[in-house]
């Protein structure tokens, strides 16, 4: 097929523009492996956009407040708060060195004043909290004025202190630290819609973990065959249905899902539901198994539909019907012709993620040369953006991008050789209820909002 | 009376899949890019001839599982020294991830240590 990208309509719902807000980060050429975004996450109400990287650092965006007297600060995204979440450690009885690159993050629902996510490397998974403080307590009288405690006896007077208030302090504290209940690399956490537990799952078992108990976990899903030699496929990711807090989902190598529950029994190895398009055998290649592996799975909002990304395309499951997909969205096609240098260079092997939109409307998902995909599914409409610095004046509407397989190529075109296979986008997030999004761009973070916004 | 056979126009036809996509299926879309993914396959086999027919076997997950980490055993690397005397130490070849044999990785193939942690950019 030859464009790939749609005819100018935005997708999105009904006639949505989307344009420029913000961009995070810096603009030089020479990108530190360690500022590298390695995942984006939205909180439940979208006031807080936290992302992840490569240097095992947390970044917290929060929303601005409305402010009459400041317009174009309107909705815009400001640090909130940033700590060092996970440290490079060394195994030492394996020998193995333990990547601090933040692989997910996900927001516990807020239940009080503070906030809560867990975030997770290779191997750890920690539980933070992200208190603000705006009083402090003065006036005590144990201190003397070189700040020297008072001998306790020498102090005759009782003095309650005062609170007074002061610059907004936002703390980040490592509330748990859940380690050591995984001999592979975690791809996947969970929170369960219980509040309570949450599930991690590495390229062969699944835990599942109490919020409150960090030294114990009950693995439920172990794939991992008596023999290694045996072993045909890897877990990819995993995800608890939004509302059935039994049930989860977890996605393979094989480009195959299946969907466990919980109450059948408590090891978790037979699946209740197995979620397999069948193939055309006759069309089978060396790369099949390799562009079907799934790279992520997402539960729709109503917890009806499920969608899962592959190499070249997004696809949406109806949990009610496990034999295909009810829709296949092309991603980038035209990649298909190119997958002997894509095995080459390893992008073959890139991870996407999907999202979808708050209402399910639409969903959401990255390519190469910066580009991204949106797919409405009401409209039938799709769209590739670019998330580009060239285009980032505040407020600029974002041009449909197009890509051109072979033959001719038209002005405004991009050619297939031309794309940049090392500006890939592979994490995005979309706002739960509005039309903003997060795009993570290598070492940028763009957020785009509906002109509408 | 004769009975009219019903054509195919008469049947209803459930979309599957939206209809922008010229792929409606996965048949179709398996069929039209055969070529290009088997020409694809060919490539990769000239240039590489003694890639294994499946790829989905036990070494290619194995490699995945690893991923890349890179294993250091002083007591092998001292003892690999000691043997050799004033030989050369075999070097890590061009795959650095296999632990084989005698390969043993030295220190100059271990990735360095990152240094003191800095505040993100994304926050300034």
């Amino acid at each position: 097929m030859a464009g790939a990208g749609g005819g100018g309509c935005p997708a999105g719902g009904n006639d949505l523009q989307w344009c420029f807000s913000q961009v995070k980060g810096a603009v030089d050429e020479d990108v530190a492996e360690a500022d590298v975004i390695s995942t984006v996450e939205f909180s439940h109400s979208g006031d807080l956009l936290a992302t992840g990287d490569k240097g095992g650092r947390v970044v917290i965006f929060q929303r601005e407040q409305e402010n009459k007297s400041r317009p174009h600060s309107r909705g815009e995204y400001n640090v909130y708060s940033t700590f060092q979440s996970h440290e490079p450690e060394f195994d030492y009885l394996k020998s193995l060195e333990i990547e601090e690159k933040i692989n997910k993050i996900r927001w516990l629902p807020q239940q009080g004043a503070a906030r809560f996510l867990l975030s997770t490397n290779d191997k750890t998974i920690k539980l933070w909290k992200i208190s603000e403080r705006d009083k402090r307590a003065e006036g005590y009288n144990l201190k003397d004025e070189d700040g020297r405690l008072r001998d306790p006896l020498r102090i005759t007077a009782l003095r309650v202190p005062i609170l007074k208030p002061m610059d907004l302090m936002v703390e980040a504290s490592p509330r748990r630290v859940f380690a050591n209940a995984h001999t592979y690399h975690i791809n996947s956490i969970s929170v369960n819609s219980d509040h309570e537990t949450y599930l991690s799952a590495d390229d062969l078992r699944i835990n599942l973990w109490h919020l409150e108990i960090t030294d114990r976990s009950f693995n439920i899903v172990d794939i991992k065959p008596a023999n290694m030699e045996e072993l045909t496929e890897v877990i990819t990711a995993a995800e608890f249905h939004p509302h059935q807090c039994n049930v989860l989902v977890y996605s393979s190598s094989k480009g195959t899902i299946r969907l466990c529950d919980m109450r059948s029994s408590a090891l978790c190895d037979r699946h209740s539901k197995f979620f397999e398009e069948p193939e055309d055998p006759s069309s089978r290649s060396f790369f099949s198994e390799i562009i079907s592996s799934v790279s992520d799975v997402k539960f729709s909002h109503s917890g009806r539909y499920m969608m899962t990304r592959d190499y070249l395309s997004v696809k949406v499951w109806d949990l009610n019907m496990e034999s295909r997909p009810v829709e296949t969205h092309q991603v980038h096609e035209y990649l298909r012709s190119k997958l002997c240098s894509l095995y080459e260079n390893d992008c073959i092997f890139d991870k996407f993620e999907c999202c979808w939109n708050g209402s399910d409307s639409a969903i959401m998902t990255g390519s190469y040369n910066n580009f991204f995909r949106m797919f409405d599914r009401t409209t039938w409409r799709d769209v590739t953006l670019e998330a580009s610095r060239e285009n980032s004046k505040p407020r600029a509407s974002l041009k449909p991008r197009r890509v051109c397989a072979g033959g001719k190529r038209k002005k405004d075109e991009v050619s297939v050789d031309s794309l940049d296979f090392s500006k890939k986008i592979l994490h995005t997030a979309w706002h739960p209820v509005e039309n903003i999004i997060a795009v993570a761009a290598t070492n940028n973070l763009y957020i785009f909002q509906d002109k509408a916004n | 009376m004769e009975v009219k056979p019903r054509k195919d126009a008469d049947r209803v036809v459930t979309r599957k899949t939206p209809p922008y996509s010229p792929q409606t299926s996965k048949d179709t879309q398996e069929k039209e890019g055969m070529l290009p993914e088997r020409a694809e396959e060919a490539k990769l086999k000239a240039k590489y001839p003694s890639l294994g027919q499946k790829p989905g076997g036990s070494d290619f997950l194995m490699k995945r599982l690893q991923k890349g980490q890179k294993y250091f055993d002083s007591g092998d690397y001292n003892m690999a020294k000691a043997k050799m005397k004033n030989k050369q130490l075999p070097s890590a070849g061009p795959d650095k991830n296999l632990v084989t044999g005698d390969h043993i990785p030295t220190p100059q193939d271990l990735p360095q240590r990152k240094s003191s942690l800095v505040t993100s950019k994304l926050a300034g």
